[in-house]
This record gives C-alpha cells, sequence and structure tokens, in this order.
C-alpha cells in the first residue's frame, strides 16, 4: 500500500532522511518511532505529498508520488486523512463546521447529507456535545478527537496519525490508542502512526519502525522489537520503560 | 592580498544577487498567487457567507479610524489651503481644492493605509498562524486549495469594500473641509459646494474608485502572501505581520503615483 524506496531529504544542508526504505501492507497499522528530529513527521509529509524528496521514490496505494501532477495530487489526497498534532482546527468555525469542511468544500454532496454524517462521525468519537463549541473551548484531548472526526469524514482508506498522543494525559493517550484501533476495525484502514510514544505503539501497531538518523533500524511486530538486540531500539525501549521500572522499585520500597 | 579582496568583493556580489533573486521570485510567486485568487473568483459564489463576513470584518475595523482620519484630513486640507487663498482674497475657492485633493489622492490612499494597517495586518497574523500551526497544510491535505478558500474571499470583499470606503472618506472629507470653510474662513455652504461641484467630474470618480480597487488588490496580494511564507512560529508571524504592513505602505504610495502619473499628464 505504501512504499518508500531509498528515500532522502535535505534542508539547508541538513540531511533528514537518509536513504530510507520500508513498505506499510494493506489494512496495517505501522507505527514509526524514534527520538525527536529523526524525520518522522517529515516522512508523513511525504506519504501525503506536502514534501518532495530529494531522490528514491514513494508508491502510495499505486501511485508514484514523484512528479505527481496537481489533479492526480488532489484524487490520492482524496483517500488519505490525516491527523496533524495540535488538531489543526480552523479556529474561527466551530466543531461541527470543522469536521463538514472536507465534505462542503471537496464534494457536492447535498447538505441535509452531510450534516447527518458528520452527527454519526462526532458520535462515533464522542463529540456530539461539543458539536456547537469552538476550537479554544475544548479540551487537547476533545481537539484531537475533532481532528480525528475531520480526518475520517471522508472515508479515507489511509489513515496517518502525526504524534496522536503528544501533550495528553495517560488516560487521554490510552483512549485515543483504542480510537486509532476501533478506526481500524469499523473503516479497515491502513494507518501510520508517527509516536515517540513507546507503549501506544505496543498497544496499537502491527509493525512497529524505529527511525534514527533518517533511516530505519528496526522494523518488526511489537513482539519481536521489543527483543530487538540492535543497541540504538534498546536504549529507545529501556529510555522509555527503565523510569517506570526505577519509580516502581522506589516505591515498592517506600 | 589582492586575492583576499577578490574574493570578498565576489561573495559579496553573489550575495547581492541572491538578494534580488529572492525579491523576484517573491513579487512572482505573489503576483501568481493574486492571479490565481482571480481565477477562483466564481467560488465567491458558494463563499457568499464567508465574503459578507469579511465585508463586515473591513467595514468594522476601520470605520472608526476612516471616519476620524478622513474628517479631519478635510479639515486640515481646508485650514491649510485656505489661510493660503486667503493672502490673495480667493479663499472660496477652498472647495475646489479640497475636493479635488480628497477625490484624486487622499481619499484613496488614506483609506488603502487605513485597511493596510488595520485588515491588511490582520490577514497575514491569521494565515501566518496558520501557517505555523499546520492549518494550512491540513487545508492542502483535505484537497482545498488555500488560495482559493482563504485568499478569493477576502480579495472578493476588499475590493467591494475598499471603493466604498473611499467615497466614505471622499465624503466626510468634504465634509469636514466644509464645516472649516463655513467657521474659519467664512466661506458659505453654498459657494463651498459650489466650487466642490464644480471641481467634481466623471474622470474624477473613476480615477479614484480605480485607484482605491487597484490598492485593494494590492493589499490582500501582499498581506495573504507575506501570511504564507511565515516560519519560525510566533516570532515569525509578528514578522510577517510587520513586513505586510510596511509593504503595503511602499507599494501603495508607489502605484498611487503611477496611477495619477497615467491619468493626469
Amino acid at each position: 500500500m505504501i512504499t518508500f524506496s531509498h528515500v532522502t531529504k535535505s534542508f539547508r544542508n541538513q540531511r533528514v532522511l537518509d536513504d530510507l526504505s520500508f513498505h506499510v501492507e494493506k489494512g496495517e497499522t505501522f507505527m514509526i518511532v524514534g527520538p525527536s528530529g529523526t524525520g518522522k513527521s517529515v516522512t508523513l509529509s511525504h506519504i501525503i505529498g506536502l514534501i518532495q524528496p530529494d531522490s528514491g521514490e514513494i508508491t502510495v496505494n499505486g501511485m508514484t508520488l514523484n512528479n505527481l501532477k496537481k489533479e492526480e495530487l488532489r484524487a490520492l489526497r482524496q483517500k488519505v486523512g490525516m491527523l496533524f498534532q495540535g488538531g489543526a482546527l480552523l479556529n474561527w468555525m466551530n466543531i461541527f463546521d470543522n469536521v463538514a469542511l472536507p465534505l462542503r468544500e471537496s464534494t457536492n454532496m447535498p447538505e441535509k447529507e452531510i450534516r447527518e454524517k458528520v452527527r454519526s462521525v462526532l458520535d462515533i468519537l464522542g463529540l456530539e456535545a461539543a458539536a456547537g463549541k469552538m476550537p479554544s473551548e475544548i479540551s487537547g484531548g476533545m481537539m484531537k478527537r475533532a481532528g480525528l472526526a475531520r480526518a475520517l469524514i471522508t472515508e479515507p482508506a489511509i489513515m496517518l496519525y502525526d504524534e496522536p498522543t503528544s501533550g495528553l494525559d495517560p488516560v487521554m493517550s490510552r483512549r485515543i490508542d483504542s480510537l486509532i484501533g476501533e478506526m481500524k476495525l469499523k473503516f479497515a484502514m491502513t494507518s501510520v502512526v508517527v509516536t515517540h510514544d513507546l507503549v501506544s505503539a505496543l498497544n496499537v501497531g502491527d509493525k512497529i519502525a524505529l527511525l534514527s538518523g533518517g533511516r530505519v533500524l528496526e522494523c518488526a511486530p511489537p513482539g519481536e522489537f521489543l527483543e530487538s538486540r540492535n543497541p540504538v531500539v534498546r536504549s529507545f525501549i529501556d529510555s522509555q520503560f527503565s523510569i517506570k521500572k526505577e519509580f516502581a522499585k522506589a516505591i515498592s520500597e517506600r | 592580498m589582492e586575492a583576499g579582496r577578490y574574493r570578498k568583493m565576489k561573495k559579496g556580489i553573489e550575495a547581492l544577487g541572491l538578494q534580488v533573486l529572492d525579491h523576484v521570485s517573491c513579487v512572482g510567486n505573489g503576483v501568481r498567487m493574486v492571479l490565481s485568487a482571480f481565477v477562483y473568483l466564481p467560488y465567491c459564489i458558494k463563499a457568499r457567507k464567508e465574503v459578507l463576513r469579511q465585508l463586515i470584518l473591513c467595514g468594522q475595523k476601520s470605520f472608526g479610524v476612516t471616519s476620524t482620519v478622513a474628517l479631519f484630513t478635510g479639515m486640515i486640507l481646508a485650514l491649510q489651503s485656505g489661510l493660503l487663498l486667503k493672502a490673495y482674497g480667493q479663499e472660496m475657492r477652498v472647495g475646489f481644492i479640497v475636493a479635488q485633493t480628497m477625490f484624486r489622492e487622499m481619499g484613496p490612499f488614506m483609506t488603502a493605509l487605513i485597511l493596510a494597517a488595520s485588515v491588511g495586518s490582520s490577514m497575514a497574523a491569521l494565515i501566518g498562524t496558520m501557517k505555523v500551526s499546520q492549518e494550512i497544510s491540513a487545508l492542502e491535505v483535505m484537497s482545498i486549495d488555500p488560495v482559493k478558500f482563504l485568499v478569493t474571499p477576502r480579495l472578493m470583499a476588499m475590493m467591494i469594500m475598499c471603493p466604498v470606503l473611499t467615497c466614505y472618506t471622499d465624503l466626510l472629507g468634504i465634509l469636514g473641509g466644509g464645516f472649516v470653510a463655513y467657521t474659519q474662513l467664512d466661506v458659505s455652504w453654498s459657494n463651498y459646494f459650489e466650487n466642490v461641484r464644480f471641481m467634481l467630474n466623471e474622470k474624477e470618480l473613476y480615477v479614484g474608485t480605480f485607484k482605491a480597487w487597484v490598492f485593494a488588490v494590492i493589499i490582500v496580494g501582499i498581506s495573504c502572501y507575506q501570511g504564507f511564507v511565515t516560519q519560525n512560529g510566533a516570532v515569525g508571524v509578528g514578522l510577517a505581520t510587520k513586513r505586510s504592513v510596511v509593504t503595503n505602505f511602499l507599494v501603495v504610495l508607489v502605484v498611487g503615483y503611477i496611477i495619477t502619473r497615467l491619468f493626469y499628464q
């Protein structure tokens, strides 16, 4: 469904992606993890054609993204949804209008049908009470769910998530995790999730890829990923779990 | 020593060349954006609510300042020119000078400056904030052209509101001038308005309106473009807003002169 072959990308002499290659199967939830500044979000932006690679080839849903015409890119984007880090909701529209926006602007769907569809998506995501509120009036978690509702309204075949749990409390993070799982089952879509939250990756991922220095160091199902012998992968796993172990130890000794 | 100086000079010329290229590409991209916005003008039928919202915002943000500036510009013009004319016993001609200056220059110019400072700066700040908070990227991902969605309704609203506000500025300026002429120069209202009417002809009206229309396009083009090229978070938004106001002022001034030169030789 999504293939990166030897992709490189630099910004002002700084190489962000360096010979990046990976493949995502149809219906799979592919987690991209790694420390900050390793090119995770840049990878996501490449999938949707917001950034063009310097070299290498990207194939999404059978279309090669390099040098795609405007109309072809538009057609591809209609099959892809994306949840941005901060939700990226338009702040002068209420939640209902934000979610309805892609249908109102990019389709000829009658307003009555749009309203029904928006209500049903808001209902699935538990946002029906917030429909009339402005983005500034809702919490971070609701903002993410509203962003997710807007991305899902066009029923995309591929869903991209950029740090879906960042800035959220652990309870809300796990709620978002379960939503990602539910959405995958409900809409049978392929998902690519960029995160530095390993708990989230282990919870919802079918495959986890660790990015370091702009390339994939390890790509494996969650169980195998945890057993990896790669020192960078080990250090990433330990950095997330050792703190919890230390806390557990400290609490038990209290 | 010579080689060192040569290298420095070469570097300086290269940097200058890059600056020039950068500015030319900025102008090119800005013009391309405005042309795209014009191509999308039929979209305003679908987005009529947004156009109306922009019209109200334009009027609401600038009405108070425009009224004050227009009134006092007319009063200052009448006082300054009236005192000079009085020395020659020609103070009854003050209406002629106030009307001509307001319609030809001060009306469109003052209105454009106010709109650039109040409405243009907020356009740059809004689009800049949308850029740094990934809202522009979100629109692209949703297959919504940001130029069509954000620039076109603003362009339409400004192309309507700028000439309307210019007419309002002209009329209020003339009224302010009339008040000074009557209270301080002992020129009767009827005499003053007779002079105003004598000066007003079709050309004065259409040149003033044309100027206002061109200024509207300039303000929207520069402000929205500065918003779209915003980088570096909140600091970048501040810089984009400042750049939009400064550039608008300069371009309005220069283009204002060029239009005057074209119509009054």
